[in-house]
């Protein structure tokens, strides 16, 4: 029997459009289910980040604390990289925030922008970073897979390769937006 | 004929004119040279440097598009040197402004999305600025957004040779440069805008568009531009 791919997806500040991609690419999705252990992600339960996972699919900008930690431990337990979709490959939309403080940001959303109850939250969420900021500005990046969201047929392709031990070659076959 | 000589492109040789560009020669000739900030009979000025080319003997790129042709000249126009290059030019235009391609009204329709895809820019390894640029909806018709120009200077350049108005500029110098309309003055106050809307349609990103699109929905015609200023005798 053949080894399966250990797979782990994370969601990081991004719109879970990447991950509804992932799981829109129609029967492919029964060949690679065949050939995969999802590990760690949205889709499964697992509470925490395992060890030794061949593939993790990033969506989403790193833009917290929080998801600066996690990606360097994630970095640390997993073979390959992919950066998933525009957010984690430019930095896209949570980057449109970049232009401004944080403190300012909060304040302006917050307070000014609230109707009852003002005042910036603190418990239970994380630390914003200055800056909303691609996956590979923080931690190695083994494949790129840009789009908002990518087309279904990229995902399956990337994930058809990937299952076979090889990189795949996206050039012209995925494109930023 | 008088004026005509002979040059290679790639290995191959082919007849030109006198005066003609590297880029108009390699065009005739069924070559492909990248090029973003050129239009056809509008007068280039090598400004996005996709259109770098090997000459032998020449120890630098050169950009086909304002090298003119010369006897005997030997051009390479595909090679891992120039797709490299090529790529580190189209990265850098993306990583000096907010390029956000899911968002932007010329999203599916932009040449520098395009040039992205056509020549495998899958991720921009240069930290993105992030500037804090303006966006000018003072024009009744007109949007000017900067976070998505590539000082290309389409606008600049129809708008004076083809429209003869000169309402766009570039202001300031390196990576402080904005394109301006009438010395600086908000688009809508620009007296000596006749709203003919050709900078929009030479625009090559979203930088100009028109009112009332919303995402992916403003499809530029630069065709009814370079036509008229091919009809008028092209560059000069």
């Amino acid at each position: 029997m053949i080894k399966k791919v250990r797979l782990a997806t994370v969601w990081f500040d991004g719109c879970a459009g990447c991950h509804m991609s992932l799981v829109d690419i129609d029967e492919a999705i029964i060949s690679v289910a065949g050939r995969v252990d999802v590990v760690y992600g949205p889709l499964v339960d697992a509470q925490e980040f395992p060890k030794a996972v061949d593939v993790t699919l990033i969506e989403g900008a790193i833009s917290s604390q929080e998801d600066l930690e996690k990606v360097q431990e994630i970095r640390k337990r997993t073979k390959l990289i992919v950066a998933l979709g525009d957010c984690a490959v430019t930095g896209n939309v949570p980057s449109m925030r970049n232009q401004i403080q944080p403190r300012k940001l909060l304040e302006r959303i917050y307070i000014e922008g609230a109707q009852t109850n003002k005042g910036i939250p603190t418990d239970g969420v994380p630390a914003l970073l200055r800056q909303a900021v691609p996956v590979h500005q923080v931690v190695k990046v083994d494949l790129h897979v840009p789009g908002c969201p990518p087309a279904a047929s990229a995902i399956a392709y990337v994930l058809g390769e990937l299952v076979e031990g090889r990189i795949p070659n996206l050039t012209a076959k995925v494109k930023f937006g | 004929m008088p004026g005509q000589i002979s040059i290679r492109i790639d290995g191959e040789y082919v007849t030109a004119q006198v005066g003609q560009t590297i880029l108009e020669v390699a065009r005739a000739n069924g070559k492909y040279i990248p090029t973003l900030c050129w239009l056809e009979s509008i007068t280039p000025v090598g400004a996005c440097r996709l259109c770098i080319v090997e000459v032998s003997g020449v120890n630098r790129l050169l950009p086909a598009c304002t090298t003119p042709v010369q006897d005997g000249m030997s051009v390479t126009t595909q090679s891992e040197k120039l797709q490299a290059y090529r790529k580190i030019a189209l990265e850098l235009l993306f990583s000096e402004r907010n390029h956000i391609c899911a968002v932007c009204v010329s999203n599916n329709h932009c040449e520098l999305q395009g040039m992205a895809q056509k020549l495998g820019v899958n991720s921009i390894r240069y930290a993105y600025s992030f500037p804090k640029l303006s966006v000018d909806v003072s024009h009744e018709r007109y949007v000017l957004d900067h976070n998505r120009c590539i000082l290309c200077t389409r606008c600049v350049r129809v708008c004076a040779q083809v429209e003869g108005a000169h309402v766009w500029d570039v202001s300031s110098r390196g990576i402080h440069s904005l394109v301006v309309s009438d010395m600086a003055k908000p688009w809508g106050e620009a007296v000596n805008c006749t709203n003919c809307g050709k900078c929009v349609n030479s625009c090559p990103t979203g930088a100009l568009a028109e009112k009332g699109f919303a995402v992916e929905e403003m499809v530029k015609r630069d065709g009814k531009v370079t036509r008229l200023a091919a009809r008028r005798g092209g560059q000069q």
